[in-house]
């Protein structure tokens, strides 16, 4: 869809290991490459401890890569001092949500000083006044009660507490969001008000989101495109339809296989495919292109022969 | 069978987006954080009650000079071991009656004192004034008391902050200095102060400073552990919060109630830590008091004259529990969550 425009982020061989050299040393993330487009949302699944939200921390500089590169809007932010003032300026390009309603809100502030942070920190407002009528207006963005700017984060639900750390992270006026699992901790009836808050908001700023998940079916509503993440590698990047229609790589298929459908009479004959990882992993592979638009992580000959 | 109300139709109304705003609404009024802290602190009986007797306390050893009825160190060998007497009053315990040679015998006629000389407390085997010793005593053990509070404040917290936050290697040179330091006894620290200085307050301080802190740093480490990995500390990061500003808007609150709690342990610890020292003897110098002098002094004589030690110990108790309940309410009140 958008191929042609330039990508607001460029992920290029982002590795991020912890412990080097240690006998406990992690590869969290090893070698990833992808790109985001504006306006977009690209969706990031897998399982548990792949690796998904390490790459979002690292992508918003949370943690030092360890190698590779992270272009935002053609600048290599991998490398960026933490107090230099471009580091300032992309802590308000690029924002974050978090999983844990409950643990995301500090529990000692009241609602407009965690909204606020983000305005003080940056000096977006002049005085009280400007302030408390931006915290209003960042409130009915996210369809709260400006009244409940002076309360504290434990008198609110997991849904209003997810708005408010929305409104937190909308408050400096971000490009590209990083959504991690924001949705994941909350009930189901919920999880719909948060996911079509964050798509109105997208519309509304044209922002762009990075949404990290393992909710299959969330991650197709919500997303453009997809990636699949095991063992902290892309084994497959697609389009979201594609994804689900021609998944190419086995653990995007035993993922796939694995989504429960609300149907009875399909759940009896579901079979869910197994995956075995010393079957399908090699020294020599590569995430390459082997269809327009969708890269599969493979070794070349079999990319060659998807290509013909 | 499951059975389903028959509701008529007219019944049922569309709701107004409005009604929305309604739902979110949320009962309880909205006060500020100090407001919220003295509400709940006001709303706990207990507390309460041990604010005010510290107070009391804390007010009467300020003003020590004004209040104390008689010169604290003021000798008169004459009147050594007078027992309590309020004006007067014929109360038991307190109406200067004693036994002498095995008759009960009025004190203070005995002894040739004039007519009106009251002891509230009685007298220790120098003739000085108990209470005004004990006032003078409470002062002096309070002084101690805040200051290692201060300490724990000045040397503990930002030390244990930044051993937490730092993490790695600043982490392992900062836990090894305290490692050492908790190594080495309390007691000896204070002897070998002995050597350098007198006896006295300064060289207890001094031991305080140099020891007392590291149960403070070594909490408040572990906590911060915990918290800098926390979402909201994260996403203050991300805002591009500077670490100072994270410690004191985001560290300092969440680890508030570590705080009130060590601190509330700190205080019985130095006062009896004082107390220990000068009932050994090399704590405060004659004829100053402290109320472990005073308990050492009560303590030799407490077969016979059993008042000179029960009115410091009760003061001591009453500090050392009014402080622990008090701290425990304080915790309650600076969280936002605790019922109320």
């Amino acid at each position: 869809m958008a191929d042609e425009k330039t990508p607001i982020v460029q992920v290029k061989h982002l590795k991020q290991y912890f412990n080097i050299g240690k006998p406990n040393e992690v590869k969290a993330v090893d070698d990833v490459t992808f790109d985001i487009y504006p306006g977009e949302t690209f969706g990031l699944v897998g399982e548990s401890g792949s690796g998904k939200s390490t790459t979002g921390r690292s992508i918003i500089r949370l943690y030092n890569p360890t190698s590779g590169q992270i272009l935002f809007k053609g600048q290599d932010i991998s490398k960026l001092k933490n107090r230099s003032p471009k580091m300032k300026q992309f802590r308000r390009d690029m924002q974050m949500i978090f999983q844990d309603p409950y643990a995301s809100l500090n529990p000692r502030m009241k609602v407009k000083d965690i909204i606020a942070e983000g305005l003080d920190i940056h000096g977006l407002v002049k005085n009280d006044d400007e302030r408390e009528k931006r915290i209003k207006e960042l409130l009915g963005m996210v369809h709260l009660n400006p009244e409940h700017m002076t309360r504290y984060p434990y008198e609110f639900s997991g849904g209003q507490r997810q708005r408010i750390g929305i409104a937190r992270a909308l408050a400096v006026d971000p490009q590209f969001i990083i959504a991690d699992e924001p949705i994941s901790a909350l009930d189901v009836s919920i999880q719909a008000q948060v996911v079509n808050l964050l798509q109105d908001i997208q519309k509304q700023q044209g922002l762009t989101y990075m949404f990290i998940a393992h909710d299959l079916s969330m991650v197709k509503y919500i997303s453009d495109r997809i990636a699949v993440m095991y063992h902290g590698k892309i084994v497959e990047l697609a389009d979201a339809d594609e994804i689900y229609s021609h998944p190419l790589h086995a653990y995007t298929q035993s993922l796939l296989s694995a989504i429960p459908v609300p149907d009875p009479e399909v759940e009896k004959t579901r079979k869910r495919i197994d995956f075995d990882h010393s079957k399908h992993f090699t020294d020599n592979q590569t995430l390459q292109e082997v269809l327009p638009g969708h890269f599969l992580y493979c070794d070349d000959a079999t990319a060659a022969k998807f290509k013909n | 069978m499951e059975q389903t109300p028959q509701i008529p139709k007219e019944k049922f109304k569309m709701i107004h987006e409005d009604d929305n705003q309604e739902q979110e609404k949320i009962g309880t009024p909205s006060l500020t954080y100090l407001q919220d802290v003295r509400r709940r602190l006001l709303s706990n009986k207990v507390a309460t009650v041990c604010m005010v007797l510290l107070s009391i306390i804390v007010l009467i050893s300020v003003f020590a000079p004004i209040v104390a009825p008689h010169n604290p160190n003021e000798q008169k060998v004459e009147y050594a071991n007078l027992p309590p007497k309020i004006g007067e009053a014929n109360i038991p315990g307190f109406n200067g009656m004693q036994k002498r040679g095995g008759k009960v015998v009025n004190a203070y006629k005995e002894v040739g004192a004039p007519k009106g000389t009251t002891y509230l407390l009685g007298t220790d085997y120098l003739g000085r004034d108990l209470l005004s010793r004990i006032i003078y005593g409470t002062r002096l053990s309070l002084i101690v008391a805040i200051l290692a509070t201060l300490v724990d404040l000045i040397i503990g917290l930002p030390y244990g902050i930044i051993s937490g936050w730092k993490g790695g290697r600043t982490d392992i040179v900062l836990q090894r200095i305290i490692e050492i330091i908790s190594s080495i006894p309390n007691l000896i620290v204070v002897i070998l102060m002995m050597i350098i200085l007198k006896p006295g307050l300064a060289s207890i301080v001094i031991a305080i400073a140099l020891t007392d802190w590291v149960t403070m740093a070594r909490l408040i480490r572990a906590q911060t552990f915990q918290l800098k990995e926390q979402e909201y500390i994260l996403a203050a990061r991300t805002l591009g919060e500077s670490s100072t500003k994270i410690a004191t808007k985001h560290l300092i609150p969440n680890l508030s109630s570590t705080i009130i709690i060590q601190t509330m342990f700190t205080i019985p610890n130095a006062i009896f830590f004082e107390a220990f020292l000068s009932f050994i003897g090399i704590g405060i110098p004659a004829p100053n008091a402290s109320l472990g002098t005073l308990l050492s002094d009560g303590q030799k004589a407490f077969r016979f004259l059993p008042y000179q030690m029960w009115a410091p110990a009760i003061v001591l108790s009453i500090i050392m529990i009014a402080t622990n309940l008090l701290g425990d309410g304080l915790r309650d009140a600076f969280d936002p969550q605790s019922s109320d």
